[in-house]
């Protein structure tokens, strides 16, 4: 019997944060899991300092305005494609621009040079990134999974993810099934 | 929040294979640093040993003398200071067996490796920008699995 492991990620991230913060000695407020903010000035040899113990806790503490608006780019992204029923995209240009308060065009461009990928590439990553756990957990057919990420057929669906996975939606099914099959084996024996 | 370098290893017993990738890393946008070995026994001597850095990237052509690309991975896969290595195999096969063989050991990419530079280009400079994604964007590993 596999059980799944849910997790709250913000809250994870929160304590991890604050645990890090605290052995810094520094004064500083979290406002969000997003944005920390100090009481006084921070020079670069200690915001380099804090990050050699972030990162290898996958966290970096990051202070161009361009990297900052990248990163609420992603957010908004992951936000609306990790709804958890029926995600609606068909307005995705301009929920970002009012949301971050650009002009589509800046954002994407920003976008494009920070991460050397398109803001329309990533929301696709994104949705089969989504596709694949909820593949791997087991619960959903590939018509359900199909409908809530709004693709209008199954064909659609699976045609999205063969072009960026390189793999169809069954395929990817079966060796993940079958990689936990080997790890659970590799467990027992 | 770009990467500066992205530090790469790659096994290859094909002096021309070699010199493609060489070719095709120096062509991209991303900056890469990238070590090359003629073999998997190199290469495994290499990874075992603890005071040189890992790479973020490791690509292994599938068929190699002495030691292959999939014995490399399986070998990796035992270590815990190297499992987690996003490992990249690539080979000339495009067998459903031999694909499924390399995802099920354990790797993340999978490359039918392209007969022509300009392909290869195109296939690498994806799969930097896909490891990017997944560095940086907090995506779940286990479910790292592309095939180019």
């Amino acid at each position: 019997m596999v059980y799944y492991l849910k997790y709250d990620v913000q809250a994870i991230c929160k304590r991890i944060v604050n645990e890090q913060m605290s052995k810094s000695g520094l004064k500083y407020s979290l406002l969000n899991t997003h944005e920390l903010a100090f009481d006084q000035i921070i020079t670069e040899e200690s915001l380099e300092l804090l990050n050699r113990g972030f990162n290898k806790l996958g966290i970096e503490i990051v202070s161009s305005k361009k990297s900052m608006l990248v990163q609420k780019i992603k957010e908004a992204i992951i936000g609306f494609v990790n709804l958890e029923d029926k995600i609606v995209l068909s307005k995705t240009s301009s929920y970002l621009s009012a949301t971050l308060n650009y002009s589509y065009r800046y954002l994407s461009a920003i976008f494009s040079e920070v991460t050397y990928t398109t803001i329309e590439n990533y929301i696709i990553l994104q949705k089969i990134e989504r596709a694949k756990g909820m593949i791997a957990g087991g619960e959903f057919s590939f018509t359900e999974i199909a409908w809530k990420l709004n693709y209008s057929s199954v064909a659609h669906f699976s045609t999205q993810f063969k072009n960026t996975t390189g793999l169809t939606p069954s395929s990817f099914k079966r060796i993940i099934n079958q990689r936990r099959r080997n790890m659970l084996e590799n467990i027992i024996s | 929040m770009l990467p500066l370098t992205t530090y790469i290893l790659l096994a290859d017993d094909d002096k021309d294979d070699r010199e493609d990738f060489m070719e095709a890393f120096k062509s991209i946008r991303m900056n890469t640093e990238v070590q090359m070995f003629r073999d998997g026994i190199e290469l495994m001597e290499y990874l075992n040993e603890v005071s040189l850095p890992l790479p973020q990237l490791l690509f292994l052509d599938l068929n190699m003398p002495k030691k292959s690309g999939l014995e490399c991975l399986t070998e990796i896969k035992k270590i815990e200071r190297l499992k987690n290595l996003t490992v990249v195999i690539y080979s000339t096969s495009s067998s459903e067996k031999d694909i499924e063989d390399t995802f099920l050991k354990g790797a993340n990419i999978y490359i039918k490796k392209p007969a022509h530079l300009t392909v290869l280009k195109k296939t690498l400079s994806h799969v930097l920008s896909i490891n990017w994604q997944y560095q940086t964007s907090g995506l779940n590993r286990d479910n790292f699995l592309f095939q180019l």
